[in-house]
């Protein structure tokens, strides 16, 4: 049962954030664009240098090489990066892909071989999702993860994800500009100021 | 046989030929006039110089002129390097990483030639020591120039794929192989085409020369197939170094990618 505990975390002159998303727990993150909300997600991934001491569950961040504390936090970025020619490609062993999960997003097994190059960009926000579920995060850094999904598939996906964070007992930051949806997905939101401060934006009934 | 020696005169019609060609330009309005007569005066001046040089070299055989010549070729062969970045290397790093690189990889194998395969004595005869680490540097630093330069632009345009591939848990090395391949072999090509199509297309100039100063063919021939392994090895040698060095630069112990380590573009060139 990981809980993200984020102490004095520093990057980029901004911070100290501290912050602590028990397992299964779903926070919410909105605020105006810019104000820094996939920096923080970057930071916790430790995609930019940085400070402060960050652990998920067992897992302290500095104690262990960066590539293991990415696995373990699992973040999804606006935009998904793709980088061989086909899906399957992009899988370390696509045959134990979970059917249910592809077929939730609205594909089957036969998306293996399609062409990066022909994707929509919804298609590859969704693959993008079943690629990281797949590396079974023990935490998720959801950054705008149905941005470019239809009512229908944003539904689905919601449902996806919450799912999994309830299953797996994971942590799970969720950054959104819909409050409407936070207000679906998590438990208690946080908003953050042009100035890049963290504050309570109210329960999953407050708008 | 002896060199037929060239007269002023005789480099004066040669001249005369660009004299046309910038006319020719004037008349087209091509605007090249002033930067060929820049470049050949450039071209006379500095092989004056260098031929003044190598002269008292020459009678003057030590060991410490030696060094000081290599060392003084080294650093402009390491600052052209940093002229040709599009987006170089901040700070000394930047700088230490190129000419470092071709330090080890042409003075090794210039010494190794000197030493053990051509064997005269002293081993830093300048006839011999001057225009092979010439020939090396100038090969080596095209080479690294390309292979570096292709790699700090992929690396800067192909960020956010790096990133999603380090986000997956991929390591630094595993996120930029394809990258890393791709700069070495930039780098690589020109000396493994030339090698490929040296004698059929193009006689190469230093076998050219010692054929008009009188070798004969076969021992010219020799001579340029050595000089050309030993290109082709201080090249890629050179070069690999060159991108490892950047490599390690470029991301940082925890495996982020450190772009703030480079410059914003165009700024140490402008072309």
């Amino acid at each position: 049962m990981p809980d993200l505990e984020i102490e004095h975390l520093c990057f980029h002159n901004r911070g100290p954030y501290s912050l602590r998303i028990t397992s299964g727990e779903c926070v919410g993150l909105q605020g105006a664009s810019g104000a820094g909300k996939s920096l923080l997600l970057r930071a916790i991934a430790d995609l930019d240098p940085r400070t402060g001491r960050m652990q998920l569950g067992d897992i302290n961040a500095d104690a262990v090489a960066a590539p293991m504390w990415r696995r373990a936090v699992g973040m999804l970025p606006a935009e998904s990066g793709w980088w061989l020619d086909l899906v399957g490609d992009h899988f370390a062993n696509f045959d134990t892909v979970d059917a249910d999960i592809l077929a939730t997003v609205g594909f089957d097994r036969s998306v293996r071989g399609w062409q990066i190059s022909r994707l929509s960009t919804g298609e590859k926000q969704r693959l993008a999702i079943v690629r990281l579920l797949h590396q079974q995060p023990q935490c998720l850094l959801l950054d705008e993860p149905t941005a470019s999904l239809d009512q229908e598939l944003v539904a689905r996906v919601e449902d996806l994800l919450v799912t999994y964070a309830k299953t797996h007992f994971v942590p799970v930051l969720w950054v959104s500009h819909d409050p409407a949806q936070l207000a679906r997905v998590s438990g208690r939101r946080l908003c953050m100021a042009s100035d890049g401060l963290l504050v309570a934006a109210g329960g999953p009934n407050e708008r | 046989m002896n060199v037929k020696p060239l007269s002023p005169l005789d480099l004066a019609l040669a001249a005369s030929l660009l004299v046309l060609l910038g006319a020719l330009s004037w008349r087209l309005q091509l605007g090249l006039g002033k930067q060929l007569a820049i470049a050949a005066a450039r071209t006379t001046v500095q092989l004056l110089l260098v031929g003044q040089i190598l002269r008292l070299l020459f009678a003057h055989v030590h060991i410490g002129y030696m060094l000081l010549i290599s060392m003084v070729m080294l650093a402009a062969a390491g600052r052209e390097v940093m002229e040709r970045q599009h987006r170089s290397i901040r700070g000394f790093h930047g700088w230490l990483i190129g000419t470092g690189s071709m330090f080890i990889s042409s003075f090794t194998v210039t010494l190794l030639a000197l030493v053990v395969i051509i064997g005269k004595v002293p081993w830093y005869t300048p006839q011999y020591a001057i225009p092979l680490l010439g020939m090396l540097l100038g090969n080596t630093m095209s080479g690294v120039a390309l292979g570096m330069d292709r790699m700090t632009e992929t690396l800067w345009q192909q960020r956010r794929i790096i990133e999603q591939r380090l986000l997956l848990g991929q390591t630094a090395s595993q996120a930029v192989a394809d990258i890393r391949r791709q700069a070495i072999r930039a780098g690589m090509m020109p000396i493994i085409n030339s090698m490929a199509t040296a004698g059929l297309v193009s006689l190469p100039g230093m076998m050219t020369g010692q054929i008009l100063g009188g070798s004969s063919p076969l021992d010219a021939v020799h001579y340029q197939i050595l000089i050309m392994f030993l290109i082709c090895a201080g090249t890629g040698f050179g070069t690999v170094a060159a991108i490892l060095g950047v490599e390690r630069k470029l991301f940082d112990a925890r495996h982020r990618l450190r772009l703030d380590a480079l410059h914003a573009a165009g700024i140490s060139a402008d072309y």
